[in-house]
């Protein structure tokens, strides 16, 4: 059996997971352990003023408490936000101070504000509670458009009004032109419900101090461990960077929520070099409804104009987004260049502007979650689709079609250059496999059971691999955002690849090997993946935002055409033949046409033996790539929902859900399916079950699962899954990403299934039962009138 | 602070001195809803007095027309008794669809009654069955037993032991869940029994399960769906939260009523 590329191989890692024996930061227990716990502001916003820890340490076991005023006093630094936002004015955008732990002010439920340090996990809790607070309670915003109001209390003192910047993008007098000829305008108010990122591991973060070699290991759940790395090094001062290492083990889902460095991974290394102690902290799934960061909360107002042959003429999006009480590592650059570039969609729309104000609120962070600004542009766009058709008495399809992009590579006016796609194609792949064509009937049939039967689509196109460097530098980003890779050839021929990509679920244990054990013809048990150890892999930007396979599988091939040259140098050289006339195949490096061969690991071993190699040659085998891309890649889909609404209860049944996608080169089809469906089942959830709730107070209602909505198995139909390949031109491997895809695609094509069956265009997410029963109940009301 | 003696009494008798002896004991049925309030530490008993495995007090057995459940008796064993299926299987429904499988599997009926969960299903089926609330000092009807919100008419270290039901000519169960937690957002169970026509909500009321007068007038006249046709819930009194407003909740209860008696 193949297990090249395009093969559906097993997954590598899967026997140690599914047997008990992964490795994960909880899993670890060092030797003279201790154990923190995080003593949290009960109310949104507050100023302390006092923290009394007498009592706490009395207890049993308690070996320290500390507190902001001591990190800060000890030189550790704020939390840093890592893309610059500039307002229109040109002004910067407005970051108020993040201390690890607060001294004077708490601005959330759940803010850190000291830790306690204790020989057991219970003890070092129990501890926490019986720390005392002077709190003096402070007027506290939870939602976005009260941060604005004119008597809105002030969260940060360097941000007036709350307001973090005022952006825009694109041409506003073009838009507003264009939407002045328009013949026919749609205009939507949305929001994009918060979510909780909920990945399935929480936090946990163990942090060694060596007081002999002064140096720091942190063992932490982390997306990017040399990212983690630079931050605790360059930015929080906790210790130089050849002292310091970040080991990313075993780690069980991210989502983006472990993208960034925390407080609590912070205070834990810095703890551990005050006590001399290892420290560990493991988040319980209170604490982490409490302060992983959360995703989208949008507020937009949309309008789209189209003129006699329905074309869109302008396209005007006024956004406002929640990015809670600090600003995360990311949240400045997730509504603004990972959103309003995307409001083209798969259309080609020339008059198009957006406007993005952001503000602080009570609540927690707001940063990237599975799709990150993306899924909020799709939501935006493919609900205007849906409702203009509609308005428009037009099928949906049709109105999408007349408006697609049909060459590449195509401009947009929000800075993106599509690399390649076939739009028509996957909208045509998905009506088939829906049978769009018996929709009528199946509608009738349902009708007769007393259910409302409705379909929705999503046509989409997102951007993966953001890059290149120099671009995204431009645009404000504090970091390049290429990868590396390090290809090692062993003397018997067996590979170790060391990537700066990390995996939490994505399988590269399996598909990097794929393409190693594909490039040279070697069996995939010979190809080793290392990585999330910064000891061991020199640098990486790590995994998000669909970027390891388009930038991080690249930065491997690139090491692997250096691998091929020499080997091809010493093979010629020994075989006394041609560079050129050399082939790798069937586990030989030939002289092509003749039977001159030589063993991979031959090859491997003359390397290193270096008794016999070209003149001038270095011996060993094993190369070093960085690899960044000259541009984003653009997976591409049509998704089709069509639902069941029992109009008694209004709850929505999704009967089928149909995703063809193009996400360019496809390595393992399994794997690619497999995050299609967790995708499609997150967007599923936050169409139909997931909302952050706060009170007026900022105390967070959904601090549990009995009160946050997850999806069920039972909530999620099977799954019709289809590819078109389009190789995108911007990397050698012609992938374009699909880790997010699912997520971006899928919340409006369940709305406007859901909308479709009810008759009623004015419905939010979540669409729970309660929220499609009352849009039900405006529906006969109007029909009423 | 948190420490918890844990007990498990062998007899009624050494349960009753083991929550009499304890400073602030509390009895263990299941813990479903004890043990991890617990954990959060909203709650910390200075004992807890595990009932299970009292020589009895899970057994289910009938006699004639009337069940006795045993008050240590797990969803999973109600639902999967061939007894109870027999004599009302409206209840063995009911239990069948309590929580999830791991919950099913340790709570009991006991301590789902004594605990009188607004949300919980189990009220529900005692007040429209007109059950008897067996304690190991009297026995207490459905109707005076369930007080309100948390509170029953159970005194100090009175212990549940068994929970007694007459064959319904017809009940159902229906219930619309919540969708985080599965508690019923609104349950209706309906019956035609012991205590005549009956029709239970539990779910949506401020004060916990409650009966719905006017569907049982409707019913009483003309067991049918059709006969809740126009017969609406008031939306007084009813719970308001996140999940489901107190009209919505006022307008499951009439579709839940309607559904449990095509059900029944």
């Amino acid at each position: 059996m193949s297990t090249g590329i395009g093969a559906r191989v097993k997954r590598k890692e899967d026997k140690r997971f599914t047997t008990g024996k992964g490795k994960y930061t909880d899993d670890i227990r060092n030797d003279n352990q201790a154990y923190a716990a995080f003593v949290r502001s009960t109310h949104a916003h507050a100023n302390i003023k006092g923290i009394d820890a007498s009592a706490a340490l009395a207890m049993d076991g308690v070996i320290e408490v500390l507190d902001g005023h001591q990190l800060t006093g000890d030189g550790i630094g704020n939390i840093i936000c890592g893309w610059a936002v500039t307002s229109k004015d040109g002004s910067p955008m407005n970051m108020g101070a993040w201390s690890a732990l607060a001294t004077s002010k708490a601005r959330y439920v759940g803010d850190a504000i000291a830790v306690v340090i204790a020989e057991t996990q219970a003890q070092a809790r129990i501890a926490a509670e019986a720390v005392v607070v002077d709190y003096e309670e402070l007027p506290a915003i939870a939602h976005v458009m009260k941060a604005m109001a004119e008597d809105a209390p002030n969260i940060h003192e360097n941000a007036p009004g709350n307001l973090i910047y005022d952006w825009e993008l694109g041409d506003e007098a073009l838009a507003d032109a264009g939407l002045a000829s328009a013949t026919h305008i749609t205009t939507l108010d949305l929001t994009n419900n918060r979510l909780s990122p909920n990945p399935m591991e929480p936090r946990v973060a163990i942090a060694t101090y060596d007081d002999a070699e002064e140096h720091y290991t942190l063992h932490t759940t982390s997306q990017n461990p040399h990212v983690a790395r630079l931050l605790l090094s360059a930015f929080y001062q906790v210790a130089p960077e050849n002292k310091l290492r970040v080991i990313a083990p075993d780690v069980g889902g991210g989502f983006g929520a472990k993208i960034y460095v925390y407080p609590e991974e912070i205070t834990c290394l810095w703890a551990s070099m005050r006590t001399n102690r290892s420290i560990k902290w493991t988040s319980d799934r209170s604490e982490a409804f409490l302060t992983d960061a959360h995703g989208r909360d949008h507020v937009t107002t949309a309008k789209m104009g189209f003129d006699d042959n329905h074309k869109i003429v302008g396209f005007k999006v006024d956004t406002v987004a929640n990015l809670g009480a600090y600003m995360s590592l990311f949240s400045s650059s997730v509504p603004t260049y990972l959103y309003a570039t995307l409001l083209s969609g798969q259309y080609n729309i020339q008059n198009l502007h957006c406007n993005v104000r952001t503000y602080y609120t009570n609540t927690v962070p707001v940063d990237a979650y599975r799709g990150a600004g993306r899924p909020e542009a799709t939501y935006v766009m493919e609900r205007m689709m849906e409702t203009a058709a509609r308005e428009l008495d037009m099928d949906p399809a049709e109105l999408r079609r007349i408006n697609f992009i049909q060459t590449f590579p195509h401009q947009t006016p929000m800075l993106m250059a599509y690399d390649a796609g076939d739009f028509p194609k996957i909208l045509e792949m998905a009506q088939d496999a829906a049978d769009i064509a018996g929709f009528a009937a199946r509608k009738t049939e349902a009708a007769g059971r007393g259910k409302l039967r409705g379909i929705g689509y999503s046509t989409f196109i997102e951007a993966c691999g953001l890059a290149p460097s120099q671009a995204a530098g431009s645009l404000g980003a504090g970091v390049g955002l290429w990868e590396s890779a390090e290809v090692r050839v062993n003397p018997v021929g067996s590979i170790e690849i060391l990537t700066g990509s990390h995996s939490h679920g994505q399988g590269h244990e399996t598909t990097f090997a794929q393409i190693v054990a594909d490039r040279f013809d070697i069996p995939i048990e010979s190809v080793s993946i290392v990585h999330g150890d910064t000891d061991k892999v020199q640098f990486g930007m790590g995994t998000y935002g669909s970027r390891s396979a388009p930038v991080g599988m690249s930065a491997v091939v690139k090491a692997m055409d250096k691998v091929e040259a020499k080997v091809k140098k010493i093979a010629a050289h020994t075989l006394e033949a041609a560079e050129e006339d050399i082939v790798i195949e069937g586990g030989q490096v030939k002289v092509a046409g003749t039977d001159k061969a030589m063993g991979w690991h031959e090859v491997g071993l003359a390397a290193y033996i270096a008794h016999n190699l070209p003149e001038g040659m270095e011996p060993g085998l094993k190369e070093t790539a960085f690899f960044d891309p000259v541009n984003f890649s653009f997976p591409s889909g049509a998704f089709i929902c069509e639902v069941e609404v029992d109009p008694d209860t209004g709850v929505t049944e999704i009967i089928k859900f149909t995703a063809a996608d193009d996400f360019g080169t496809i390595i393992n089809p399994m794997i690619v399916e497999g995050q299609v469906h967790g995708g499609v089942t997150q967007g599923i959830g936050q169409a139909l079950l997931e909302q952050v709730v706060y009170d007026d107070d900022g105390q967070l209602l959904t601090g549990s699962y009995m009160d946050y909505t997850m999806p069920r198995a039972a909530d999620i139909p099977f799954f019709d899954v289809s590819h078109h390949e389009t190789p995108s031109p911007n990397n050698p491997l012609g992938v374009k990403g699909c880790g997010e895809a699912g997520a971006i695609g899928s919340p409006p094509a369940v709305i406007n299934a859901i909308t479709d069956a009810i008759g009623n265009n004015n419905l939010a997410m979540p669409a729970t039962p309660q929220a499609v029963w009352r849009a039900i109940q405006a529906t006969k009301s109007v029909a009423a009138e | 602070m948190y420490s918890t003696k844990y007990h498990k009494p062998a007899s009624i008798a050494d349960a009753t001195a083991a929550l009499t002896a304890g400073e602030d004991a509390t009895i263990l049925a299941g813990g479903q809803t004890l043990l991890a309030t617990m954990k959060q530490h909203l709650a910390s008993p200075s004992d807890l007095v595990d009932i299970r495995a009292i020589d009895g007090l899970s057994d289910i057995s009938a006699d004639g027309n009337v069940l006795t459940i045993g008050a240590a008796a797990t969803h999973t064993a109600v639902a999967s008794s061939a007894v109870v299926r027999d004599v009302c299987p409206a209840l063995a429904d009911l239990a069948s669809g309590i929580g999830d499988p791991a919950v099913r599997n340790v709570g009991t009926i006991g301590g789902s009654v004594a605990n009188n969960d607004p949300a919980a299903d189990y009220p529900a089926a005692m007040l429209a069955l007109g059950a008897t609330i067996v304690t190991n000092t009297r026995e207490i009807t459905a109707d005076d037993f369930f007080e309100g919100l948390f509170s029953t008419a159970l005194e100090d270290g009175e212990i549940i032991t068994a929970v007694k039901i007459t064959a319904p000519a017809k009940a159902a169960y229906a219930k619309f869940p919540q969708p985080a937690s599965l508690f019923a957002l609104v349950g209706v169970f309906v019956a035609d029994g012991a205590g005549g026509v009956r029709v239970a909500v539990t779910g949506a009321g401020e004060d916990g399960v409650f009966r719905q007068g006017a569907m049982e007038s409707a019913l009483g006249a003309n067991w049918s769906a059709g006969a809740l046709d126009g017969v609406a819930a008031s939306q007084d009194g009813l719970m308001s939260d996140m999940h489901g407003a107190a009209d919505y909740r006022a307008h499951l209860i009439a579709v839940m009523a309607k559904r449990a008696v095509s059900a029944a």
